[in-house]
């Protein structure tokens, strides 16, 4: 006989080391949380990878569509005046 | 297996309808051209996913598959560094298959699915494995030959079309890096040890080195996936290409052991710039395919049987989740993310 | 170097059970886990076996009345609630040891030390596993009763002396017990009421008196290493 029920999907976040964010690493299966936790661990952390994680239920990410790419992503694409470079600032004024 | 083609993805009704899907055809054409990864929620034709997810499936399956004739011997290993160097590289290869089939999830083919298929056998996982390992010494070979031609294989993956993939052979080629010369390092001890040790090493080689050239998969001329899985960038070279690479990295890696290739036809060609080889049985390699190797039976029974005999395990997990989960606070009612630090 | 070899032999006698479970595990991600155990397990067990000598000549080398181990861990792996079982019952032990040991300043101070972060993982593993054993379904309570009652009898041979081991082996036996019964207890099981040693089993491992499976373990073991006197690897 064959399980019926599939674990479900957790999505793993590792904090290679102190001063860096959570990076997505990859995904597993565990029946829950504290499981998932220690899987993570076992999986994704074996050569040293990490000092901490994160893991969420796959379930419970919402991601943008890529269908609203040009929506979403483009509309930021025609303001420079959010970046430094766009400013021109005399030669030899420091600290701006 | 049905095979796949791309004119199943071109079929559309008339009008409008078809006009949008030749659009994103064109928009997915374009951007594989361009060298740019598809990811999981973007339009994709539809054998271009079917070719991924039986490509994923069958390469992770044959990283679980592949413990087998390793783990063999790790009760056996002749001492505590050689064991648990062992241990690790087999570890990783089922490390390696949880990867491959989170990447292959990601095209919601579920991994209770894919091991169904393959327990099953409707899917299918690399041939090679299907040869026995006799000796300590096929543990060394496994590692040179076995693994060398994977990552031959492999190595082009990492620019693989489609992101998960790519990036789970990125991780897989990263970790896989000391297999290779752990089984090297393993065949020079031998064959630099005591006639008997010689000798284990010389008869492993004769046995894994055609079965190791057969990895490849057929010749060109007759790849039924070869060509679609070329323009689509899931495949970047083609078989034989990679074969006569693999080649002529192997004979000054043999020649440096001390150790023969059981081959007489392999020479240097001098107008190629590489080596020839001689003529594979592609009988054999039929007849693995078809079930009929020497441990087609014995890999896939101890895999149906590991995941029959674990059900009550992995029911009991849900049961206990599903118990808990109702508790404010516990671990199963996780809707946000759970860490722990180091 | 009683000690030693007595440690060195626990590590390296279940490091090889678990070995035996690649391949075979309920489930790919415990493939991983049961792995990372051997493994420390593995390195623990050559550290303690360098003290005393050449680690290869004393695993492959020995024969089985040498060994100092004790018999729960050359038990044969069962299903998976008995190697959960072994693993709690061991790793518990180990880890209460291991703290005592890295507190003080004896000659395994700084092996305990690294170990005992290795074993309180080992340890969170086992209890983690009982817990959803026996709260999980009525076949797995029954599997994982099962499982503690059976190797019960092994687990007074753990509060023996062994020379060289230096802790109050009564207040660790309490505290095993307080330990253990607590996580039986939330995993929803009996604590088994029987006695912990026959006149067999009672500290008998350590004397190099085993079980009847050890002999076979043994002998896939050391067969290959042995078949080849003199030869390196």
């Amino acid at each position: 006989m064959s399980s019926s029920t599939d674990w479900p999907l957790w999505e793993v976040f590792v904090r290679s080391r102190r001063g860096l964010s959570h990076t997505h690493a990859g995904s597993l299966h565990a029946p829950d949380a504290e499981m998932a936790l220690r899987n993570a661990r076992d999986l994704y952390t074996r050569r040293s990878e990490g000092v901490s994680l994160w893991v969420v239920p796959s379930t419970a990410i919402t991601a943008s569509s890529p269908d609203e790419k040009d929506s979403f992503f483009e509309p930021a694409g025609d303001k420079p005046y959010r970046h430094p470079t766009f400013y021109e600032i005399p030669e030899g004024v420091k600290h701006l | 297996m049905a095979a796949v083609t791309a004119d199943q993805t071109t079929q559309g009704t008339a009008g409008t309808a078809d006009d949008a899907e030749a659009e994103r055809l064109a928009a997915f054409d374009a951007a594989v051209a361009a060298d740019d990864r598809i990811e999981p929620r973007d339009w994709m034709p539809d054998a271009y996913r079917a070719s991924l997810i039986r490509q994923m499936a069958q390469h992770a399956h044959s990283e679980i598959i592949g413990m087998q004739p390793e783990a063999n011997w790790i009760t056996r290993a002749p001492s505590l560094r050689r064991k648990a160097i062992l241990m690790a590289k087999v570890q990783d290869e089922a490390g390696h298959g949880l990867y491959l089939y989170s990447a292959a999830e990601t095209l919601g083919a579920s991994r209770e699915e894919l091991l169904d298929k393959l327990h099953a056998g409707r899917q299918r996982y690399s041939s090679i494995f299907n040869y026995p390992t006799l000796t300590w010494a096929d543990v060394g070979a496994i590692g040179w030959l076995v693994d060398g031609a994977a990552i031959t294989n492999q190595v082009p993956l990492c620019r693989c079309s489609y992101g998960p993939y790519a990036r789970a052979m990125v991780r897989v080629c990263k970790e896989e890096s000391f297999h290779q010369r752990q089984g090297y390092e393993l065949l020079l001890a031998l064959s630099r040890g005591t006639p008997a040790q010689h000798e284990m090493a010389q008869d492993a080689v004769n046995r894994w080195w055609w079965p190791s050239l057969m990895m490849f998969g057929p010749p060109d001329d007759s790849s039924a996936h070869s060509a679609q899985s070329m323009a689509w960038k899931i495949k970047r070279h083609s078989n034989d290409e990679l074969r006569r690479r693999f080649v002529d990295i192997c004979v000054p890696q043999a020649e440096a052991l001390g150790l023969t290739l059981p081959d007489p036809d392999i020479r240097w060609n001098e107008e190629l710039g590489q080596h020839d080889y001689g003529a594979i049985d592609w009988t054999e390699f039929q007849e693995v395919l078809k079930g009929n190797g020497p441990c087609n039976e014995q890999r896939l029974t101890q895999r149906r049987t590991a995941h029959e005999e674990g059900a009550w395990v992995r029911d009991a997990a849900v049961a206990y989740a599903e118990k808990h989960a109702a508790r404010p606070g516990s671990a199963g009612a996780a809707a946000q993310p759970v860490e722990a630090t180091a | 170097m009683t000690a030693a070899l007595a440690l060195g032999d626990d590590a390296l006698v279940l490091s090889h059970r678990l070995g035996e479970w690649a391949g075979h595990a309920p489930v790919l991600e415990e493939e991983v886990a049961l792995a990372n155990i051997a493994l420390d397990l593995l390195g623990q067990a050559r550290t303690l076996l360098s003290f005393v000598g050449d680690e290869d000549q004393l695993a492959y080398l020995r024969e089985e009345r040498a060994f100092r181990n004790v018999q729960l861990v050359e038990q044969p792996n069962g299903d998976f609630a008995h190697t959960i079982a072994r693993q709690l019952y061991f790793s518990v032990y180990q880890h209460l040891l291991y703290e005592e040991l890295a507190a003080g300043e004896g000659e395994f101070a700084d092996l305990a030390a690294k170990a005992v972060k290795e074993v309180a993982y080992h340890r969170d593993h086992a209890e983690q596993w009982v817990l959803r054993l026996g709260d999980g379904t009525a076949e797995s309570h029954e599997r994982m009763q099962n499982a503690l009652d059976a190797l019960w009898r092994f687990t007074g041979e753990l509060f023996e002396p062994v020379e060289g081991v230096d802790v109050d082996r009564h207040a660790l036996r309490d505290r095993w017990l307080t330990a253990v019964s607590s996580v039986v207890e939330r995993a929803t099981l009996t604590l088994p009421t029987g006695p912990q040693s026959g006149a067999w089993t009672a500290g008998a491992g350590r004397q190099g008196l085993h079980t009847e499976p050890f002999g076979r373990m043994l002998a896939e073991m050391q067969h290959l290493h042995r078949s080849h006197p003199g030869a390196s690897w």
